[in-house]
């Protein structure tokens, strides 16, 4: 419903965005114009691509950091485990708000300030928690048994993690993959306060569109949603098909 | 040659023993049944053979070569897990070939020998299905094939039809031992039902809170337990112990007198099974009061009392039984086995015999 309200006034050109009751089937007068009008604002597809770079690392980073993370937290037996688990909850206790000055500071003396490579790795940070916690439940769910199996019969325990335990984890990795890059493509504060003239799309939107008429607002917005959606989209049916959900 | 040395293994966690200085030996084409309790730690002798747990001290040897410290893929060895562990993201094509694509086999011989495996165990049609699209018994069926494909040198099974419903269990254990005899791999198969273990094996082992107790042919164990344990253990229903005050050698049993070995002047234990106990004249056997009669068809079996202690037997189908009254048995001397109260172990045989003669010849 919010989806769609936010398309009809993307759509719906300055008369439907301020007339009400709001008109329950889309009205005839369809145009993209407005669409369009947002998509020539300067700057908006160079900060769309900002936003995808950003976006695309931070998920990059979560996989690559989270998976093994959760691998380990999973199987290995360790001294303070349970105490680690916490921790990775713990880095989304302080509040970006109060790391913004700091970090500020910390990625301008690094020279990451005002790069989609910093803004991505804030992302990474608010991220990496869910796809630890998410990627550790999705290895208990495969029976370790299927990993002996793989050991006694002429795997490594790497070969044996690229061939029977990565495939069978790869739909919720998928999953996790996603919820990565969702985080960064919606992310608003950090992006905008580690940023200058390199500005994330949301970032950027925020900063231009307090400016601009509703109607251009909504267009914004509506643009700025159907990237996440899609991918959902996209990636759920994926997730379905993959061998089922029920595999066992 | 894959006969399997088993050397002086502990293995403990923390402070818990889980087996202590286990030594046991199977020889080539050998197939010994590893039968106890759950938690006796078979299952974790089972893993320290296939190196998928570490023992705490002792030696592991395969085919005369120290595997102790080697990973699983090197030992030369397949398994069969309890949950079959088939990995449902392949066919069952793939699963077969598993071992063998993983030891880099050409294309030709993984065909053939998964074609052999498959032929085997009878899952043909099912080659390009995937696990999940099989029933459990279809899935134990791979599992085996899986491992048979690489023509290991040695085969350990864990439990692999305990999951399966009674009748598919008894007949994919018949089809086992055809499918194994075939093979000539040297198999250790870990399982807590004594039935499985005595229709399969060549020997069993009996394990119990983490020792061997005895090692033997499946014939010999049931008739000659080497501790209360074996006997209560093995066989059902299990040996029948009574434990009877000695009298100058003796133990006087109702209208018997039984001589007993040497070396106990108090109480010994007596065990019999209930199928070589018969009834019998008054002043030839004991007194037994029957409590409950169970009609199995191919037989009888009685529950009841005898000089206060709980007694079982098995009679003909034939016989007539009074719930309540007293009846009285005679058991088969040949039979019976003498346990030392204290220790729960069997008194040797040959021994009971010899100090048995001295006793008569008094």
């Amino acid at each position: 419903m919010p989806i769609y309200l936010i398309a009809l006034g993307a759509v719906g050109g300055r008369t439907v965005v301020n007339s009400w009751p709001k008109p329950f089937l889309p009205p005839a007068d369809l145009s993209f114009g407005t669409i369009r009008d947002f998509l020539d604002i300067a700057g908006v597809w160079s900060s769309a691509l900002y936003s995808v770079e950003a976006a695309v690392l931070c998920m990059a980073f979560s996989i690559l950091l989270g998976v093994p993370a959760g691998y380990a937290l999973a199987r290995f037996v360790f001294v303070g485990a349970t105490t680690y688990r916490l921790l990775v909850l713990l880095t989304r206790a302080f509040p970006v708000a109060i790391l913004a000055l700091p970090l500020t500071v910390g990625f301008i003396r690094l020279g990451l300030y005002d790069t989609p490579l910093g803004v991505s790795l804030m992302h990474t940070a608010l991220a990496l928690p869910f796809a630890v916690l998410v990627s550790a439940s999705l290895f208990q769910a495969i029976p370790r048994e299927l990993e002996e199996a793989a050991w006694v019969f002429g795997c490594s325990p790497v070969r044996a993690f690229l061939r029977v335990v990565l495939p069978l984890a790869l739909p919720g990795i998928a999953a996790t993959a996603i919820f990565a890059f969702v985080i960064s493509w919606n992310e608003v504060f950090a992006a905008s306060v580690l940023t200058v003239r390199h500005k994330t799309l949301t970032a950027y939107l925020l900063s231009v569109l307090s400016e601009s008429p509703l109607h251009v607002q909504f267009a914004g917005g509506f643009v700025l949603i159907i990237p996440s959606v899609l991918f959902i989209f996209l990636v759920r049916k994926r997730l379905f098909s993959m061998w089922g959900i029920a595999n066992r | 040659m894959a006969d399997i040395v088993i050397d002086n293994v502990t293995k403990s966690f923390g402070s818990f023993i889980a087996l202590a200085r286990v030594d046991l030996h199977v020889a080539d084409g050998e197939f010994l049944a590893l039968l106890g309790p759950s938690g006796c730690g078979k299952t974790t002798l089972l893993r320290i053979i296939a190196g998928l747990e570490t023992q705490s001290s002792g030696h592991v040897q395969i085919g005369r070569r120290d595997v102790s410290a080697l990973p699983p893929r090197k030992r030369g060895l397949a398994m069969v897990f309890q949950n079959y562990a088939v990995f449902p993201h392949m066919t069952v094509r793939q699963n077969v070939g598993f071992g063998l694509r993983m030891a880099g086999a050409d294309a030709v011989r993984i065909e053939r020998q998964v074609a052999r495996a498959a032929a085997l165990l009878h899952i043909e049609p099912n080659l390009d299905r995937y696990p999940a699209q099989l029933s459990g018994g279809q899935r134990q069926r791979v599992a085996v094939a899986r491992a048979l494909a690489i023509e290991p040198a040695v085969l350990l099974m864990d439990e692999p039809l305990s999951n399966l419903d009674a009748l598919l269990r008894l007949e994919m254990r018949a089809e086992l031992k055809s499918v194994l005899r075939q093979a000539g791999t040297t198999t250790i198969y870990v399982t807590h039902d004594q039935t499985e273990a005595m229709g399969l094996a060549d020997r069993i082992a009996v394990l119990h809170a983490g020792r061997i107790q005895q090692v033997g042919p499946p014939a010999e164990v049931y008739a000659r337990p080497a501790t209360t344990f074996v006997g209560g253990f093995v066989g059902s229903p299990p040996m029948n112990f009574l434990t009877l005050p000695v009298e100058n050698g003796c133990v006087r049993l109702g209208a018997l007198t039984l001589m007993s070995p040497m070396g106990f002047e108090s109480q010994i234990v007596l065990g019999i099974r209930p199928e070589d106990l018969e009834p019998a004249e008054a002043a030839e056997g004991f007194p037994f009061t029957l409590r409950v009669a169970e009609p199995l068809g191919s037989h009888i079996m009685l529950t009841g009392e005898t000089v206060g202690q709980h007694l079982r037997v098995v009679v003909p189908p034939e016989t007539q039984v009074n719930i309540g009254a007293t009846m009285h048995l005679r058991p088969r001397r040949d039979r019976v086995v003498w346990m030392d109260p204290a220790s729960g172990a069997a008194i040797r045989r040959r021994e009971a015999e010899k100090l048995g003669t001295e006793a008569a010849g008094d």
